[in-house]
């Protein structure tokens, strides 16, 4: 039964992952006063690419097409551990949060490797960039966990979202800070505005553009999609950290439509105020991206104290 | 967690003033900082009157009013339209470096929470958990002051410090006596449009208001 269950909620996160990032661009179009495209063009946008064949650089190694293939199955990978409708499933125990921050890191890896294995110019531009990115954002987002961790005393995400969730309701400053923190790391993770811009192909502007530029067909359909997906995952994991309330609790089939429900939401809502924040600031310069991550960390480890101080 | 919600409350809005005094540290733009030190005020006035409801204290609500009407109000309306005035709404870059000056920032959190934990032991007051935060807000405005050149960022840093300051006597001992509080709010009055008029004359003498030009003043 859970078993299935786990199957099921895997395999929407990637279904549904494309329609999320449809949604963030629908609004974001609206919010620029341009006409938006409809809501299930990245589908239309796979298909297309999954249709094409696919052209290889000369001097590309065998990593170069297995890349795609990795960096999906690890967003896959983290979008089963994190609890999305249903708490508990048999594959959350796989990985506790620090594992997670290494799966990440895993695909990251290969996603710059890949890049700097044509030996484009851009390719091995946009990956340092991305690992100047990264390496601010890693330690912010361990911290951010470290914070929700030690109110909840365990690194497993069923742990957390059982004590957040189903205990007796509690404000947490510290959590607070934490979420400031967790949706800046998300908004330099995911290269939106801004740190990166996802439309962007201008030299000297694009972070995570200029890693995927070789890729063609269907390579680059898996990355499009593992960046949807990405999106997705760090989106249910804010929910599961700062907003778990509605995430239905161990073998509780009857709560599951009403999960369904309450995530659907509040990803909506997640992705309205993304495309918002997006509309509303502007791209910093690449080297405004440290402070911009700084600042994430100081929140991080600043949650961290106050937890020392108020709520222990 | 055995906290009543209210105290609940006024914890979160200490976090939310230690983290407004982490967002002006970090803040170039001087209307900016203005408006960030209305809220340090208006997150202070509302923990104030939170806590005078909780325990009875019906002193505070006249300091929570006096906090609203001076410091939310008053005081960013005057200080909005010098900046106005004397158009100097420019970013400028502090003399450290902002993440520099953020993690010295964190640096002087963890001293204040060291140095606030022996001295909340001892007060009997059921918000003395918020004593660090207070102590914090103290350091940091003092930092600002420090790092800034310009006139209206020190002068905001001053009466942030204030803000940190009051909101310590209210943590660790529920206020001081009125009397007090109203000698307090009328010298922070008078001292902001004495350092107003200082501001002006500064501007005239030197056409700037960086601080450093009062070094030459010694030599003649």
């Amino acid at each position: 039964m859970s078993v299935s269950l786990q199957l099921a909620q895997t395999l929407l996160a990637i279904l549904l992952a494309p329609l999320l990032m449809g949604w963030v661009n629908q609004c974001r179009a609206w919010l620029q006063g341009r006409s938006a495209p409809p809501i299930t063009q990245p589908y239309r946008t796979l298909r297309k690419l999954f249709h094409k064949d696919a052209v290889i650089a000369h001097n590309a190694s065998p990593l170069f097409r297995f890349a795609p293939y990795m960096i999906f199955a690890c967003m896959a990978l983290a979008a089963g551990i994190v609890p999305t409708i249903a708490n508990d499933l048999p594959f959350s125990p796989a990985a506790d949060v620090i594992a997670l921050v290494g799966v990440f890191a895993l695909a990251r890896v290969f996603l710059a490797l890949a890049a700097m294995d044509i030996g484009t110019s851009f390719g091995s531009l946009g990956a340092r960039r991305e690992m100047l990115v990264s390496f601010l954002a890693e330690p912010a987002l361990l911290m951010v966990f470290f914070t929700a961790s030690l109110i909840s005393q365990s690194t497993e995400l069923p742990h957390i979202v059982e004590t957040l969730a189903h205990k007796d309701f509690a404000i947490y400053p510290s959590l607070a800070f934490a979420a400031v923190a967790f949706w800046m790391i998300t908004v330099a993770e995911n290269a939106r505005i801004p740190v990166d811009n996802p439309t962007t192909h201008l030299e000297l502007t694009m972070i995570h553009e200029a890693m995927i530029l070789e890729y063609s067909a269907r390579h680059l359909a898996l990355i499009e999609w593992a960046v949807a997906l990405k999106l997705f995952t760090y989106s249910t994991l804010g929910i599961a950290l700062f907003l778990p309330w509605g995430i239905a609790p161990h073998g509780d089939v009857a709560a599951l439509p009403l999960a369904l429900a309450a995530m659907v939401a509040k990803l909506a809502l997640g992705g309205a105020l993304l495309s918002f924040m997006e509309a509303i600031s502007a791209k910093v310069r690449l080297f405004r991206a440290p402070e911009f991550l700084g600042t994430a960390f100081m929140l991080a480890v600043l949650g961290m104290l106050i937890h020392f101080l108020l709520e222990v | 967690m055995t906290l009543t919600y209210h105290l609940q409350i006024v914890n979160l809005l200490a976090a939310l003033l230690l983290l407004i005094s982490f967002a002006m540290l970090s803040q170039r733009r001087v209307v900016g900082l203005v408006a960030l030190f209305a809220w340090q005020g208006a997150a202070l006035a509302l923990s104030t009157a939170i806590i005078a409801w909780s325990t009875g204290q019906h002193h505070l609500y006249y300091s929570a009013a006096l906090t609203l009407a001076l410091k939310v109000i008053a005081m960013p309306w005057y200080f909005y339209h010098l900046v106005k005035r004397l158009n100097v709404n420019r970013a400028v870059e502090p003399m450290i470096n902002i993440p520099t000056t953020m993690l010295i920032g964190i640096v002087l959190v963890i001293f204040a929470f060291n140095l606030a934990l022996p001295i909340s032991e001892m007060s009997g007051t059921v918000t003395r958990s918020t004593l660090g935060i207070a102590i914090a807000c103290v350091l940091l405005a003092f930092l600002m002051m420090i790092t800034r050149t310009k006139a209206i960022p020190q002068v905001i840093g001053f009466l942030s410090m204030e803000n940190g300051l009051f909101f310590a006597a209210t943590s660790a001992t529920y206020g001081m006596p009125l009397v007090v509080e109203l000698g307090v709010a009328l010298d922070v009055l008078v001292a902001v449009f004495v350092l107003g008029i200082f501001i002006f004359q500064i501007r005239e003498t030197f056409d700037s208001l960086d601080l450093k030009n009062l070094e030459k003043l010694k030599d003649k």
